[in-house]
């Protein structure tokens, strides 16, 4: 276990320095600064105001964003390491190959968790400086969905850095995975394919497997509780889970899809050459 | 202390190794030649146990793939090219030490003897290091812990003179309770480090040879060079080994690592038809060393 805490903090510290972290935080921290700056807080949509109104539109955003900078900057980075010699030295030193993987999930996953929870946490500061009252519950609400999709698409990541060989390859497999996710996000596209006669059932369910719209549904299912704007899907989700229940499949679904990906990743990263 | 046993190694179609046999002792200081796509590199990764192969890697009987850390934990391992590792220094060293139970102020105590005061440079970025800078750390981290097994791969190309002659000395202090594997495109680079060479060619070993020990690691050679005319070419050259000249620029004087002699010989090659003479001795230290002992 200290072999892995080990790693995950030499990890962070490496990441910390890099560029793509400063580009990252600054995208996050830019995003919440632009908010404001636009006066987001002083609008109002579907009763939502200040900074609950904010955190709405953050976390739209973020949606957006976070897979795809989570995605990139992970195989950028350990498929990188792999080809500039980074994994050849470093797995020469005595630790386990355990240790070695899930560290660096562990310190990846706070690396990239960590500009979206500060800007977060930026706006709720910055809201309650100017009088605004603090939405706690949303906010713990959003932070454990971004949580998940970040855990998520961090483990994608690894998969997609353990299989491919060289960053290019990488980075291209991982943008096709992203793009395809968002692809499924279009209802449009299910839509189609359900006049096409794709069973209904199916429809759902591919749209309840695809991670990014199990997020957008939940962020929706906040302001929306009906989910009104999801059409007659909606009637599915909310007769099979209920809406505790799907919060709780939202937060729980993607942990699960990026902890099997992960492991997934693991198994043949301690079968395969390393370096 | 280390076995290969018919390691065969494939990537895809492309057979890299081709039922490599060698078996190496502890006290083999073993030089591993060959030119480029030779096999070197690949039979290092196997032996830390980096890449999968068929066949058998042992060291003191164990897999270096299923008993990383047993096996890893003897063993010091100096890369060609340094790894762009952004943590610092300091970290980087603590890292080491505790991945491999040492003190990390034996690890800046080695570095600190090749030249290097990683105390001063300890939030500095790795990857910002000099060349030899680096190649300095790498070696430090390496040596300063409990090897058996040194495996290094052109481990002095970016060293100054003075750092390469403590390198050799410190080589010296474990050579007879480690193995060394030295990994080199060119034999004269390391021929008087070894007392065993090993070539390799299209993943097979084409030579394993003994050769003559008689040169110590921790010797040092006095020289003093006469030039025929003095010459800016040769003044450029012969200062980076650190050697001083007189007034005139056509006598020179300076001392070499005793392992550098071979390589330092083939410098001088180069400006055969300026020399006019040429002394080369046993630097004193050595024979008083040697004396009272």
């Amino acid at each position: 276990m200290k072999y892995l805490w080990l790693t995950a903090y030499t990890d962070i510290i490496e990441s910390l320095r890099a560029r793509w972290f400063m580009v990252y935080s600054m995208v996050f921290g830019g995003l919440v600064v632009i908010l404001f700056a636009f006066g987001l807080a002083e609008s109002r949509i579907m009763g939502f105001t200040g900074l609950s109104r904010l955190l709405i539109t953050y976390i739209q955003l973020s949606m957006a964003i976070l897979p795809v900078f989570v995605l990139i900057t992970t195989v950028r980075s350990v498929a990188g390491d792999r080809e500039a010699g980074v994994f050849e030295y470093l797995l020469s030193l005595p630790i386990t190959l355990s240790a070695w993987f899930w560290g660096r999930v562990f310190g990846r996953f706070f690396v990239v968790f960590l500009p979206v929870l500060l800007a977060m946490v930026g706006a709720v500061v910055w809201g309650t400086i100017k009088g605004a009252e603090v939405p706690w519950e949303l906010l713990v609400y959003y932070t454990g969905l971004l949580m998940s999709l970040a855990w998520c698409f961090l483990g994608i990541g690894m998969l997609i850095s353990t299989i491919a060989r060289s960053s290019d390859v990488a980075q291209g497999a991982a943008f096709v995975v992203w793009l395809s996710l968002l692809l499924f996000l279009d209802l449009i596209l299910l839509g189609v394919m359900i006049r096409e006669h794709l069973p209904p059932e199916t429809a759902v369910a591919i749209a309840l497997a695809n991670p990014m719209q199990v997020f957008r549904t939940a962020t929706m299912m906040l302001f929306d509780p009906q989910l009104v704007l999801l059409g007659p899907t909606a009637y599915v989700i909310l007769d099979n889970f209920g809406q505790a229940g799907y919060i709780t499949y939202a937060i729980v679904y993607p942990i699960l899809l990026g902890t099997g990906c992960a492991w997934l990743g693991y198994l043949l990263f301690k079968r395969s050459d390393l370096p | 202390m280390i076995q290969f046993e018919n390691i065969v190694k494939r990537f895809r179609r492309n057979e890299v190794l081709k039922g490599v046999n060698l078996t190496i002792e502890r006290g083999h200081r073993v030089a591993l030649v060959g030119s480029n796509g030779a096999g070197k590199t690949t039979l290092i990764r196997c032996l830390l146990g980096e890449y999968t192969c068929d066949g058998r890697v042992l060291v003191d009987g164990m897999d270096p793939r299923k008993q990383r850390r047993e096996v890893l934990s003897k063993v010091g391992f100096v890369p060609q090219l340094p790894p762009p590792l952004r943590m610092p220094v300091g970290q980087l060293i603590r890292f080491a030490a505790s991945l491999c139970e040492s003190d990390p102020a034996r690890m800046r105590d080695v570095a600190q003897k090749l030249g290097f005061d990683a105390e001063q440079f300890r939030h500095q970025p790795f990857v910002k290091l000099s060349g030899g800078q680096k190649q300095k750390l790498l070696i430090a981290i390496a040596l300063g812990r409990e090897s058996e097994l040194l495996v290094m791969d052109e481990p002095a190309a970016n060293l100054d003179p003075d750092a390469r002659h403590i390198f050799f000395q410190l080589l010296a202090e474990k050579q007879e309770r480690a193995a060394m594997l030295i990994s080199s495109h060119r034999l004269d680079e390391v021929a008087t480090l070894v007392n065993r060479v090993i070539e390799m060619d299209q993943g097979k070993v084409v030579l394993d040879d003994r050769v003559a020990d008689l040169v110590e690691l921790s010797s040092r050679l006095r020289c003093r060079l006469r030039l025929t005319q003095p010459e800016e070419a040769f003044a450029k050259t012969i200062g980076e080994w650190g050697f001083l000249s007189g007034a005139d620029g056509v006598t020179w004087e300076g001392y070499i690592a005793g392992p550098d002699r071979l390589r330092f010989l083939g410098v001088l090659s180069r400006y055969a038809a300026l020399l006019a003479g040429m002394e080369m001795e046993e630097a004193e230290e050595q024979v008083a060393a040697a004396d009272a002992s």
